[in-house]
């Protein structure tokens, strides 16, 4: 069970989550939102990401624009209310939800255990995993390249807990904004910077000097050699593993 | 892409929206120090009474709140009270109560100290010239109190304009914030943009910063020709 839940920590993503868990003490001066009570306000609150393009992000109309924002105004449309939104950094999406600040979070939040334990996420609707960005000329492909050299990453990411948990030997730049880190690794503050991969290589097109040398960083690869050793010789060479399997 | 980081800045809602970025510090920033320097000052006389219960409550509210940063105000404030059953306000409204309790507890610390600052001999002058208790205030300690608090009250002022920028942290689109939102949103299309938009919270911050200065100094000339009649 406890691998089942590490395996779905890596596993696909980013998610909405409607109400504070149960148990984390009485939250009932806190009410968040019930979909009821969202619908008679006709006003839905969301947490949305204002730097992060092509996620969410400002346009030059003044437009808040990107992959979550459309969902979220989606989700609006759906429930027959006004979508009104709030702009967060990574470290402030679960206070958000907790104190009741908004209703719903679209600010590629990973799912993961600790979380579970304080928000409901909803369905997962994107797949992604922790990478690791450098120079082309100097590239990191592994892990233990990083070791005694400074790794860049947004406190309160996934980025931000693998490296604090997994590698001790790599000394952290934490920053608020994913502004500041991305603006930090160009002034070469360190060797590399760890993030979604997801935002990676949209961040990468736009900066070609710089290469994701590490595509997936917490996943151990185990359904992907379980695809190629159970299931890849009964497919065609059109299907891919990353057709069948989730996450990685 | 042959335009310029500059022109970029121009473009679209880019402009406004930086404005209405500005106007978001400006309104804190203002009613943050109307509130908290005339607090301040009240605080301030309060701490020269010899009252000790009052003392010791006043010095402690002063230590919490020049000790603990003021991020970490924000946050409890934004985030925690909420969940603790307390107020749950909006980002500005949690903004100028924190920093009008911060400002006002850092002032009340410089006026105390321009109050003491005046020598007793010059209010024990006035008692033997027969002036009543409000009239050595009046004509005695504030006239000479007022020149020694000033340079540290503009400090101050000055600090609280600046420390707006961390209203980002909590969910307000204030001056440095959108600033941020236009860099990510921009500098793909020119790389130097990031510059051009720094600058311009620069002068921003500048704008917002600079009167007060010259105000300063200004009033520090009105008193020096006072004082040379």
């Amino acid at each position: 069970m406890k691998k089942m839940m590490q395996r779905l920590s890596f596993l696909a993503v980013l998610a909405a989550l409607l109400l504070v868990a149960a148990g984390c003490g009485k939250s009932a001066s806190t009410s968040t939102d019930t979909v009821a009570q969202i619908k008679k306000a006709g006003v839905i609150k969301i947490a949305v990401f204002g730097d992060l393009r092509p996620y969410g992000w400002i346009d030059q109309s003044g437009k808040r624009v990107g992959y979550d924002l459309t969902l979220a105004r989606r989700i609006a449309k759906d429930l027959g209310v006004k979508a009104q939104f709030v702009q967060v950094n990574a470290d402030g999406r679960v206070d958000a939800l907790k104190a009741g600040k908004v209703d719903l979070v679209l600010a590629n939040f990973t799912v993961t255990p600790e979380r579970k334990q304080v928000v409901d996420f909803a369905e997962p609707y994107m797949k992604v995993s922790v990478g690791v960005v450098s120079k082309k000329t100097a590239p990191i492909t592994k892990v233990s390249q990083l070791q005694g050299k400074a790794v860049i990453v947004t406190k309160g990411t996934t980025a931000e807990q693998y490296f604090t948990e997994k590698q001790k030997g790599v000394t952290l730049q934490k920053y608020d904004s994913k502004t500041q880190q991305f603006s930090a690794l160009k002034s070469d503050r360190a060797a590399a910077l760890a993030d979604d991969n997801s935002y990676l290589y949209a961040w990468v097109k736009n900066n070609p000097t710089y290469t994701v040398g590490i595509k997936t960083l917490n996943g151990d690869g185990f359904f992907k050699q379980d695809y190629q050793q159970t299931l890849a010789p009964y497919f065609g060479q059109d299907i891919q593993a990353q057709d069948i399997i989730m996450g990685e | 892409m042959s335009q310029s980081g500059l022109e970029l800045l121009f473009q679209g809602q880019n402009l406004p929206r930086l404005l209405a970025g500005f106007g978001v510090t400006l309104r804190v920033a203002a009613v943050v120090l109307a509130l908290g320097l005339s607090l301040g000052a009240l605080l301030g006389a309060l701490r020269t009474l010899p009252n000790r219960g009052l003392q010791v409550v006043l010095r402690g509210y002063l230590e919490i709140f020049r000790i603990v940063p003021t991020v970490v105000l924000l946050f409890v404030a934004y985030y925690l009270l909420p969940q603790l059953g307390g107020l749950n306000l909006s980002g500005e409204a949690v903004a100028v109560v924190t920093f009008t309790l911060w400002t006002a507890a850092e002032m009340s610390d410089i006026v105390r100290g321009a109050l003491v600052a005046v020598p007793r001999h010059q209010v024990e002058a006035g008692a033997a010239l027969g002036l009543t208790r409000a009239q050595q205030l009046r004509f005695i300690l504030f006239p000479q109190a007022v020149p020694l608090a000033l340079p540290g009250t503009i400090n101050l002022a000055t600090r609280v304009i600046k420390t707006t920028s961390l209203l980002l942290m909590i969910s307000v689109m204030d001056l440095v914030n959108v600033g941020q939102t236009l860099v990510e949103a921009n500098s793909h299309l020119h790389p130097t943009f990031a510059f051009w938009l720094y600058g311009a919270l620069f002068i921003g911050y500048y704008l917002l910063c600079a009167p007060l200065s010259w105000w300063a100094k200004h009033i520090a000339r009105q008193r020096k020709a006072v004082t040379n009649d």
